[in-house]
């Protein structure tokens, strides 16, 4: 029987056993819209696109199941383009229909045309032009095999609105077979061993783990690992949870604004165990200082990660879970307990702190965040958007399960936290989903409040409110000699007033002894997202400071008078 | 900074071109030449693609070239073990009196005279890059009123391994 290209996606979908979909409708998908209606499928209807696509990112993040996205040809797919770089820079699975003017119309510059494969040629895993409805079936099952195996990724499907009304037979295939895609899982045994080796001989190895553990949902293994070796382990912003930030060994986030110990220890080691990292330079810092002593073991599962910024010694190209199973198996100790102990050292030295100040009621962003980990005792999933309030939600948050700190680390999309929150929220019902939120970012896609509450989502959403963009200011006041030049919002919405107009629960809180009975008064309500006005100290700056393109000899520990 | 030729065995889709060229545009590689053309098999184009950069940069390229979805196979064609060939155009100023003078050249070289005019002559030379070169060094000094050229085709030689 011959069915409808509209009818074809919808049946894909039914067989890739997609639960949710995220996406706004307009001209040419209608009739991909006409078949949603009827469809299995829970539709969530996003107020701008870019909302659908960082939902369904905070979906994937949340569940590990890639996220489906749709939206109309022209301005609607260019409004997706932002959160399928973002997805693409973390490497999330996600597939992305966008509609198309008619195969007729295609290059004659039609209404609501866009070359959409063009756009995002650079910023996806792969798309795709279907031109032909008798590819479509194949393409779609082509598209999730791509987005979700090998390093994930976004994939765009680009269906014209003639192909959505084409009939054809629908098989769905089985099997993808493509000759020029064939990612590489299992590691290389002899590669395994001497990296093993290597390990058994060190004495100041340390891991650097990142999103791909998370990714591989390898975090079972890691934690074998290193139960196993005894070696200190730091993660990636990404690769937070992937290992109990509250265990000894853990040294919590590397990088620009990672804790001194976390970057004492990698610069200082004589091994660098890096899986599922790719040595970003908010990581790295000055590349030619950043391990001057340290031989690299280097597992990813994409081949141009390794040796890219930093020249590896052992590079094992594969699945980490499959990695660290084997490695597990046949990995010995190494004898490092001067090593650790030096560590611990450093750690009880160096500790994350922040000062209070003169003044008893002010509110601190750091103990806003160390009051949210307290109250839930640690157990929520915490989106962010970009700014100071990341990193705070990075540093004093003590992450414990993968899955759990979902945010934006390649791209840094401010208005990410929001939508993603929506999207993590639906993937995790049981569990209590926080957007920490600065006051510039949660107005870049401020509209999905509306989402949330039409879905009786309850989303917490912590703005930590001074009134400034504060990562951008701190660099002014740091590097750019005090001048604040168009940092400052102090003309801002009232975010309750906003939170009431958008069916949500509003808290102010303005002295830091109203902070705990807000986060209390907030995990109560359980039917409407809530906005917690958190009125912080102004200033306040982000430390440790790695500045960019520095070392950690330069690190700023904290505020110079 | 050296010289590279590699060679990629890519899927004949619309696109293709478009995403390799994009790749090198995108991470800031130079590309020399680029040749596209159809192979034995009407699944499969090859792209041929001289590229300048150290070891370091080569690894790269093939490997993100790899990683594009539509990448069939990458390789790197030395000079030793392979056969590259281009073919040049060269219309060379020529007035009636210094015919016989750059038609002597063009024969040393095995140019070919593709056309004749009151003023210039077109040659058409195929070969190694080096040939080339030095084809056109020797008849710039008569003036080269344009010229173009393909760019490297390369393919493999076949050895068989010492018993």
């Amino acid at each position: 029987m011959k069915i409808k290209g509209s009818q074809i996606i919808i049946e894909s979908l039914i067989k890739e056993k997609i639960e949710y979909m995220f996406g706004y409708p307009g001209g040419v998908v209608i009739p991909i819209f006409h078949e949603i209606y009827n469809a299995p499928i829970k539709f969530i209807l996003s107020r701008h696109e870019q909302g659908a696509i960082h939902a369904a990112d905070g979906y994937a993040r949340a569940s590990g199941k890639p996220g489906v996205v749709i939206a109309t040809s022209g301005p609607g797919a260019t409004n997706l383009v932002t959160g399928i770089a973002t997805a693409h820079l973390d490497s999330i699975p996600l597939v992305v229909f966008t509609g198309q003017v008619s195969t007729a119309m295609i290059g004659n510059d039609a209404f609501q045309e866009v070359d959409m494969t063009g756009i995002t040629r650079p910023i996806t895993k792969h798309n795709y032009l279907v031109k032909d409805v008798a590819d479509l079936a194949r393409i779609i099952k082509e598209a999730f095999y791509i987005a979700t195996t090998g390093r994930p990724g976004p994939v765009v499907i680009d269906v014209p609105v003639d192909i959505a009304n084409s009939m054809h037979e629908f098989e769905y295939p089985e099997e993808v077979s493509i000759r020029s895609y064939r990612p590489t899982y299992d590691g290389h045994p002899g590669q395994m061993q001497k990296a093993c080796k290597l390990i058994e001989e060190s004495s100041k190895p340390v891991i650097y783990s990142g999103g791909g553990v998370v990714l591989s949902n390898a975090s079972e293994e890691l934690r074998q690992f290193v139960k196993k070796t005894g070696i200190p382990i730091t993660t990636t912003l990404l690769g937070m949870g992937a290992y109990p930030e509250t265990d000894p060994l853990s040294l919590e986030m590397l990088g620009m604004h990672g804790t001194y110990y976390a970057n004492y220890a990698v610069h200082n080691s004589d091994l660098l165990i890096a899986i599922g990292a790719r040595f970003d330079d908010r990581v790295t810092g000055k590349i030619s200082e950043f391990i001057p002593n340290a031989k690299v073991i280097h597992i990813d599962i994409d081949p141009t990660s390794v040796s890219k910024n930093v020249m590896v010694d052992i590079p094992i190209v594969g699945d980490c879970k499959k990695i660290l199973n084997e490695m597990n198996k046949i990995v010995k100790a190494p004898e490092i307990s001067s090593w650790v102990n030096e560590l611990q050292k450093i750690k009880k030295e160096h500790p994350l702190r922040y000062d209070q100040g003169s003044d008893p009621d002010e509110i601190k962003p750091q103990y806003v965040i160390e009051q949210l980990y307290a109250q839930t005792k640690g157990e929520a999933v915490i989106t962010t958007e970009v700014g100071q309030h990341q990193m705070w939600a990075a540093q004093y948050f003590k992450y414990t399960q993968p899955r759990t700190f979902i945010s934006s680390g390649g791209l840094g999309t401010m208005g990410f936290g929001l939508p993603a929150a929506i999207g993590a929220q639906l993937a995790r019902p049981d569990c209590r989903v926080i957007d920490i939120a600065g006051d510039g970012s949660i107005q870049m896609n401020v509209q999905e409040l509306i989402v949330a509450a039409q879905h009786r989502l309850p989303i917490i959403i912590a703005i930590l409110n001074n009134g400034f963009l504060g990562m951008v200011r701190q660099w002014q006041q740091l590097f750019w000699e005090r001048r604040y030049s168009h940092t400052c919002l102090n003309f801002a919405p009232d975010f309750i007033k906003l939170a009431e107009a958008y069916s949500c629960a509003g808290i102010r809180v303005e002295k830091k002894d109203e902070v705990v009975p807000a986060i209390k008064k907030a995990l109560s309500i359980t039917d409407r997202p809530i906005i917690i006005d958190f009125r912080v100290s102004k200033e306040e700056n982000v430390y440790p400071m790695v500045p960019a393109g520095k070392t950690i000899k330069d690190t700023i520990m904290r505020e110079m008078a | 900074m050296t010289q590279h030729v590699i060679s990629v065995k890519v899927e004949n889709k619309f696109g293709v071109l478009a995403r390799v060229a994009g790749l090198f545009s995108a991470r800031g590689y130079n590309i020399d030449s680029l040749a596209v053309s159809k192979t034995e098999d009407d699944d499969i184009s090859v792209m041929t693609i001289v590229v300048q950069g150290d070891s370091r940069i080569l690894e790269q390229v093939k490997k993100q070239l790899n990683k594009l979805i539509d990448v069939i196979k990458v390789s790197d064609h030395t000079p030793q073990l392979s056969i590259q060939r281009e073919l040049a155009l060269v219309k060379v100023n020529c007035t009636p009196v210094k015919r016989s003078e750059v038609l002597q050249l063009a024969e040393l070289f095995k140019a070919e005279v593709a056309d004749v005019a009151l003023k210039n002559i077109t040659f058409s030379i195929d070969g190694e890059s080096s040939k080339i070169d030095r084809f056109i060094e020797l008849v710039a000094p008569y003036g080269i009123k344009e010229s173009m050229r393909t760019g490297i085709v390369s393919i493999l030689k076949d050895r068989e391994p010492y018993k």
